[in-house]
């Protein structure tokens, strides 16, 4: 875990970052010749899209290392990165939504990594509900750790059942398949949204680590009144 | 295994004792069933044409219920503690409640198909494959959701908790199973059958071997 201020200044980069690559984007990058000015909202979903799997693929090596090591660390990670998974995940399906619906006329689509997100969003907030219900901070930390392990298991079956039922999503987008006057701002964005989600992971599990250690600290003693003996203070 | 039968025959036995209560969960099944129609409307072929939808819908509806009492009895009175210092494996505890929630579903499901046939008009002559979908469906639901079950009985809101946390899980088993059935009352010209049982048995082998590898670390803490 980050100590002291730098993960604040992952946050500040991130979002500096994310301020460049949108205004590329935005206003100096080339409009695409068949979307128009609709493909500009690539520059932030498919730069969410990368980093959103790649902090639930970080919930899921954290859920393993939490099952495997007594280290209380892990479960602090795990809540913070299936938090911030979560968050990018519902980002990305919005920011789909609103794309599609120029685009395919229609706001939803069946499409297989569409329905898949929109799954790991239910199947990994589903987690978090679960960790607001056990009280105990052993069996929330191993609970959800393997809620954690058998969602991402679950992961590749979802997609390639809704895959096999329908399907409509281009290709995925990477530098690769897209013109080299839209890598910059692309990559600017992918980069700001990589150090955002640094930032944010160590930020909240600092939150979880103070959180758990608060709930396991001993009862704060009662305040006993000036003058009060100690056993009238203890009756009160 | 000598454990696994021992426990097998104590959560049938528990199932036998409450069947009470799986009477009202196949009468929530049956009228969910009814409700859905309400949906469409009174036209019949639109009816047929969505009435495996309808009955794996109603089946996972009522398959939250069937499981999250399955630890009931076990979260009473400390008595998974208990079975937990017997003699045998978690993994094996584990094996026998899936099996007996697997063999409650599939008797609610089979028990569900004569209501799809009258209110649907969803009739087929190919029974034997029909019921080997609904074995499937039922152990894919069972598998995580015994896991599930076992975590959420011992926590709060646990009605709300299961259904959260299983239904996104189970997507590929309502989507193969809703195919497969679709395919085996409709036709199925293009043989894609196979392909779906292949889907449902490949989920049941990953869910299968992993909650039970996983089990134990969740009773155990």
């Amino acid at each position: 875990m980050a100590h002291g201020k730098r993960p604040h200044y992952y946050v500040a980069l991130g979002v500096l970052l994310l301020l460049w690559g949108s205004t590329w984007g935005l206003f100096f990058a080339p409009a695409e010749t068949y979307m128009g000015d609709v493909q500009r909202i690539m520059y932030v979903h498919v730069a969410t899209a990368w980093n959103a799997m790649l902090a639930l693929t970080f919930a899921f090596v954290c859920a393993v290392m939490a099952l495997w090591s007594a280290n209380t660390r892990w479960d602090s990670r795990l809540e913070a990165s299936i938090e911030t998974g979560v968050v990018l995940s519902a980002l990305l399906c919005m920011q789909g939504a609103i794309w599609a619906k120029p685009t395919w006329g229609v706001w939803w689509d069946w499409d297989p990594r569409l329905t898949t997100t929109a799954v790991l969003v239910f199947a990994f907030g589903g987690i978090l509900a679960l960790r607001q219900f056990v009280d105990d901070p052993v069996k929330r930390a191993t609970w959800s750790a393997v809620a954690a392990v058998i969602a991402s298991a679950d992961v590749p079956i979802v997609y390639f059942s809704v895959r096999w039922w329908n399907s409509l999503h281009q290709l995925q987008s990477s530098p690769e398949t897209v013109s080299r006057a839209f890598h910059w701002p692309l990559r600017i964005n992918a980069l700001g949204i990589l150090f955002l989600m640094i930032g944010l992971i160590s930020l909240r599990t600092r939150v979880a680590a103070l959180r758990r250690e608060a709930e396991q600290a001993p009862p704060l003693p009662v305040a006993v009144p000036h003058g009060a003996s100690l056993a009238q203070g203890a009756r009160s | 295994m000598k454990a696994l039968w021992a426990a097998l025959r104590k959560d049938l036995l528990l199932q036998w004792r409450t069947r009470a209560q799986a009477a009202a969960v196949y009468a929530f099944g049956a009228s969910a069933l009814l409700l859905f129609s309400f949906a469409v409307g009174p036209q019949a072929a639109l009816l047929r044409e969505q009435a495996a939808g309808f009955l794996w819908l109603g089946l996972m509806l009522s398959s939250t219920l069937t499981l999250a009492e399955s630890f009931q009895a076990e979260a009473e009175q400390r008595a998974l503690e208990g079975l937990l210092l017997l003699p045998a494996s978690p993994r094996a505890l584990y094996y026998a409640k899936a099996l007996a929630n697997t063999a409650a579903l599939f008797l609610l499901g089979a028990g569900l198909l004569p209501m799809m046939v009258i209110l649907y008009d969803a009739a087929t002559p190919r029974v034997p494959p029909l019921l080997g979908i609904v074995l499937l469906g039922s152990a894919g639901l069972s598998a995580p959701g015994t896991l599930y079950a076992a975590m959420t009985s011992q926590a709060r809101a646990r009605q709300t908790l299961l259904p959260l946390l299983l239904f996104p899980l189970v997507v590929p088993v309502l989507l193969a199973s809703v195919k497969a059935t679709s395919l085996i009352i409709h036709g199925d010209p293009m043989g894609q059958l196979g392909s779906w049982t292949l889907l449902l048995t490949c989920f049941n082998v990953i869910h299968w071997s992993l909650c039970g590898l996983l089990f134990e670390r969740v009773v155990e803490d």
